[in-house]
């Protein structure tokens, strides 16, 4: 057991107590903070559906273990929606364009687009497909997402 | 995955003497191929020793002209980077080939340099592997090879260098600065991965517990004309079966100079010497690049499943030439 450590999500300092080091910040975001939209898929880094935003950067929960998080400012999917009920504008596009089929690779997508648009708000296709190329999708064969993604940087750009 | 402690030293003098201090300690980067390879139970470190929050997250110029690279500088960092993209821009390209943008954000200069190879049997504990195991056997060399070596193997391993990074770094000669027990040592590129021959559990020359503080890229005028291609199965976000990074000096149709060094075919980032030594003083044509790639390829040892890696490299690195020429 570690001693109790505190992590910052969505703006929220949380203790963590009991845990051991071995834990992925995914698996701790999940089975103790009560935040499972970050998805479990391989837990090798292959599929991004636990992509979250640490320190304003985007990676995968799964490789990094949560103990080395301390200290760092987590974004988590659950945080980009600011309350429930009312989606962003990414996730009002993946809904307009019916880009989610089962929906287990949905939150990793919408946290790297998000991510992509903050930082390029008007990408090409091909930027976008480069952006998300680190989130696998099985069900949708990607067009619809890359629709939506052209979307919610209009209706960004609209507002 | 095993019990580990861990800790995350602020001066490397802390750091140095934590994994001195210990038997099985490690040092932890961006975690991208240790924390994965722990999961897997190849890797079972006593203690991870974080070194992130030591002062090497840094790319600054060096007073000959060249550039300096601190070990801690994300990939995403290093590929961005205004003076990289201008001056060894296939450097920038290499890393951008690399892994995905979440992985690069993560990944560090000194954990790219020493990730391991992605040769199934390594990875898979409940199989034989002389490089995890020593004298365990190689299941490879009969079995599952197909992205395996074609040129610097052993009958013990036959296992290639997954980064696309160090490809680069080879083709510009690069320098890495290393903290060992016995003191700074800056080792070239060249000397720092080692070929497997019969003991492929070691893989660079680097003392047990030495820690990477930078990479210094030599000055080099001609390295903006440089480019970095990478042959994968799909269009992003995948190894590559064969690659190349080559510097071109082109004057009056004439080859002045020329770097190339290979990826994927190898135990090591391959550095086409031979094939340097042919181009040089020689025409800028598309024979004498296919003349070049030959007198290289020509020591290649390809197995059952992996000889289309012959002529996909020798493809690469005619093409390359002839876009450097074109872009000069
Ligand atoms: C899904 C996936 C796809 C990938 N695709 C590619 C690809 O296409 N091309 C490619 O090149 N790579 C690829 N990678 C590999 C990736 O580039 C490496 O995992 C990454 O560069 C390792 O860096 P890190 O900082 O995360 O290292 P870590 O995992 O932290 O460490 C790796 C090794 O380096 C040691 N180490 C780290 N820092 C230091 C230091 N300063 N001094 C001494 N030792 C140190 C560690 O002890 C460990 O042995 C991929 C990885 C994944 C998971
Ligand atoms: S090629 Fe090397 S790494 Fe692969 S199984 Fe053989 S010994 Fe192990």
């Amino acid at each position: 057991m570690t001693d109790p450590y505190s992590l910052t999500v969505n703006g929220t300092d949380h203790q963590v107590v009991d845990a051991w080091l071995g834990e992925s910040l995914l698996y701790v975001l999940r089975e103790r903070l009560g935040l499972p939209g970050s998805k479990a898929g391989c837990e090798q880094g292959e599929c991004g559906s636990c992509s979250v935003i640490v320190d304003g950067s985007l990676e995968c929960a799964c490789l990094i273990l949560a103990a080395a998080a301390v200290g760092c400012d987590i974004t988590t999917v659950e945080g980009l929606q600011p309350g429930r009920g009312d989606f962003t504008t990414v996730q009002e596009a993946f809904i307009a364009e019916g880009a989610v089929q089962c929906g287990f690779c949905t939150p990793g997508l919408v946290v790297a687009l998000t991510d992509l648009l903050a930082r390029v708000p008007h990408p090409s296709d091909l930027e976008v497909r480069e952006a998300i190329s680190g989130n696998l999708c099985r069900c949708t064969g990607y067009g619809r997402i890359l629709a939506a993604a052209q979307a919610a940087a209009k209706a960004a750009s609209d507002e | 995955m095993k019990e580990f402690g861990y800790e995350r030293p602020a001066h490397p003098t802390d750091a140095l003497a934590m994994i001195a201090g210990v038997a099985g300690a490690r040092f932890l980067g961006g975690g991208t191929n240790l924390v994965d390879l722990m999961k897997l139970g190849v890797e079972t470190p006593a203690v991870l020793i974080d070194v992130t929050a030591l002062p090497y997250d840094f790319v600054t110029d060096d007073a000959d002209g060249g550039l300096r690279v601190g070990s801690g500088t994300r990939n995403s960092d290093l590929a961005a980077h205004l003076a990289v993209r201008r001056r060894y821009p296939a450097l920038a390209q290499a890393v951008l080939a690399g892994a995905s943008g979440q992985l690069r954000n993560m990944a560090t200069v000194g954990g790219n340099l020493l990730q391991r190879t992605r040769c199934p049997y390594f990875q898979d504990v409940t199989k034989p592997c002389n490089k995890r195991v020593p004298d365990s056997g190689c299941p490879a060399r009969d079995g599952e090879h197909h992205n395996l070596a074609i040129l610097g193997g052993s009958d013990l391993c036959i296992a290639t260098n997954p980064s696309d990074m160090a490809v680069a770094l080879a083709a510009f000669d690069a320098v890495v600065f290393v903290e060992e027990p016995a003191g700074p040592r800056a080792v070239p590129i060249a000397d720092f991965y080692r070929l497997p021959a019969d003991e492929p559990q070691r893989e660079t020359t680097l003392e047990p517990g030495a820690l990477i503080t930078a990479v210094a890229l030599p000055a080099l005028p001609w390295a903006a004309n440089s480019r970095y291609r990478k042959a994968r199965e799909r269009a992003s976000y995948s190894f590559a079966i064969g690659s190349v990074a080559v510097a071109l000096d082109v004057a009056d149709g004439m080859v002045r100079d020329v770097r190339i060094a290979l990826g994927a075919v190898a135990p090591i980032p391959w550095r086409a010497y031979r094939a340097e030594q042919s181009l040089r003083g020689q025409p800028a044509t598309e024979v004498a690049f296919r003349e070049a790639a030959d007198a290289e390829l020509e020591w290649a040892q390809p197995l059952r499943d992996n000889r289309y890696k012959v002529p996909l490299v020798r493809n690469l690195m005619v093409r390359t030439l002839i876009e450097l020429v074109q872009a000069s």
